[in-house]
């Protein structure tokens, strides 16, 4: 079981109030209809995955219905920072593959 | 190979059962192979097996960084079915479930196929609609499957609560009496015993550590015994799929999750079919052993450590006990979690990359297990030919790209 900082609530809840929004810092394209299939099906479906430290999005469902990011070990789970969105992580992944 | 049967159980009675010989040999790798198959995992094996079977390429190694079937192979809930709603998926696990009938003949190994049957429940009217759309979609592919009513669910597992004074009541089922369970690790070992004496090297304990490419092509892999030649690389490596393709500089529309499953005491008969449920999502059936084996969902988020987190299992159990009130006071004995590399349309990706020589086979996501055969089958035609086999030719990575995608993830794709 996690236990997640809210960066909104500013406390620590359990996992089961959260739900998992996949990776982080996705922007989606300013011109959609300009892009190739290749890149909108990237865009859609390519995900980094890492085996290591991870941004990800994580939304506080029965908290405050918030979004925001946090960065987390994939392989030891370790949530390392949680951030609000706009803001950038102050860890970043080295050594893993990205 | 020395063949098994009745004459051979009993010559080996007369001096103890201390002279059978080894299943496989475990060999120093060579220097070049015609292929490697990274991962020894059930449909790597199957992979190579095929390889040298089906298509005569014997110059094969198989590159496992742990042991032979000891990722999720040693770690499913080894359910078989091929009721799969769209074509492609159907015909792909349909392929998988004619070859399990025969497997343990082929093979001269008894990978215990049972074939007792699998129900997926319905809970209610829009699960129900789906179970005939997804039944008359089976039938128009030649599968086997019935809609089932309560009552003659209550008689395939007379354990059930069809009572309609619950929170899920049960509606009806859809039933494929030729699906059922195998044993996992038999899987895993009748392939490398098979494959091994055909010439395949099994090498376990080495790990690859990176794909070396020259103009465009493999040449081969890098290992912790060194380097490894290879004209073709096929990479079956489930959960660390992505981590692989990263080594190539490629990435794939997967993603990786620890799914678990639990196993109880061993109790007396008492469940001999497999009763699944999308709606309060948990499956169910009992082992030879006696032990309830249970499938729980994935996690909800990306991980790389093969265990899960707590809610999930208990969300499961919750979901057990109301199907099968009897089974509340049994204890459970053992968990477990695999990592499972999980696509965005819930169908494999079974493909040609764009690095000549280097092939996937992943993205199984939760139900790998009873397409070990098939994968394996098909995989290796692809391989081989340096051409997708006709039935994987819809898997292809591309698909993701062109929009083509074989969307289960509604139709059946939720418990595996």
């Amino acid at each position: 079981m996690l236990l997640i900082h809210c960066p909104h609530c500013r406390e620590d809840r359990e996992e089961e109030e959260y739900s998992y929004s996949g990776e982080a810092h996705i922007v989606r394209p300013l011109e959609p209809e300009a892009l190739s299939d290749e890149d909108w099906g990237d865009y859609l479906f390519f995900r980094k995955n890492p085996r290591g430290i991870h941004h990800e999005m994580w939304y506080h469902a029965v908290g405050c219905r918030r979004y925001f990011y946090a960065t987390r070990n994939t392989l030891s789970y370790e949530i390392l920072e949680t951030y609000k969105v706009g803001e950038q992580p102050q860890v970043r992944a080295q050594g893993a593959v990205q | 190979m020395k063949k098994y049967s009745g004459f051979s159980l009993f010559k080996n009675a007369l001096s103890y059962h201390e002279n059978w010989q080894n299943l496989w040999r475990s060999p120093k790798p060579k220097d070049d192979y015609d292929v490697i198959v990274v991962g020894g995992g059930g449909h790597g094996l199957a992979t190579a097996y095929y390889l040298a079977k089906v298509h005569g390429i014997t110059n094969v190694a198989v590159i496992e960084k742990g042991y032979l079937g000891g990722g999720n192979t040693a770690r499913n809930t080894t359910i078989i079915r091929s009721n799969y709603l769209w074509d492609e998926a159907a015909q792909l696990y349909e392929l998988s479930l004619k070859l399990w009938e025969g497997l343990s003949q082929e093979l001269n190994y008894n990978v215990m196929f049972s074939q007792r049957g699998v129900l997926n429940l319905g809970h209610n009217l829009q699960d129900m609609r789906d179970i005939e759309r997804r039944v008359n979609a089976n039938r128009l592919n030649g599968i086997d499957g019935q809609v089932v009513t309560p009552e003659r669910i209550k008689e395939i597992a007379p354990l059930i609560n069809i009572s309609k004074d619950c929170r899920y009541p049960i509606l009806g089922a859809s039933w494929q009496p030729r699906g059922g369970t195998a044993r996992h690790d038999a899987v895993a070992w009748g392939y490398a015993r098979g494959a091994d004496a055909l010439g395949v090297d099994l090498i376990q304990e080495t790990e690859v550590t990176g794909i070396r490419r020259k103009n465009g092509a493999v040449v081969g892999v890098e290992t912790t015994q060194g380097f490894i030649g290879a004209r073709k690389v096929a990479c079956v490596t489930a959960g660390n799929s992505g981590v692989v393709a990263a080594m190539a500089g490629l990435r794939l529309p997967v993603e990786s999750r620890p799914l678990q499953a639990l196993v109880s005491e061993p109790v007396k008969p008492c469940l001999d079919t497999v009763v699944m449920s999308n709606a309060v999502h948990g499956y169910i059936s009992q082992s030879d052993k006696g032990d309830l084996v249970i499938g729980a969902g994935v996690d909800g988020y990306n991980g790389y450590g093969q265990r899960g987190s707590f809610h999930v299992i208990e969300h499961t159990l919750q979901a057990i006990c109301e199907l099968f009130p009897a089974f509340s006071r049994v204890r459970m004995n053992r968990q477990w979690g695999g990592v499972v590399d999980t696509c965005p349309d819930a169908c494999p990706i079974i493909s040609k990359t764009s690095v000549d020589g280097l092939y996937f086979n992943c993205g199984w996501g939760t139900g790998g297990f009873k397409a070990t055969p098939g994968s394996g089958y098909v995989f290796a035609d692809t391989v081989a030919n340096d051409h997708p086999h006709p039935l994987a030719a819809a898997f292809n990575v591309d698909r993701f790209n062109t929009g083509a995608l074989i969307d289960e993830h509604g139709a059946a794709g939720v418990a595996h």
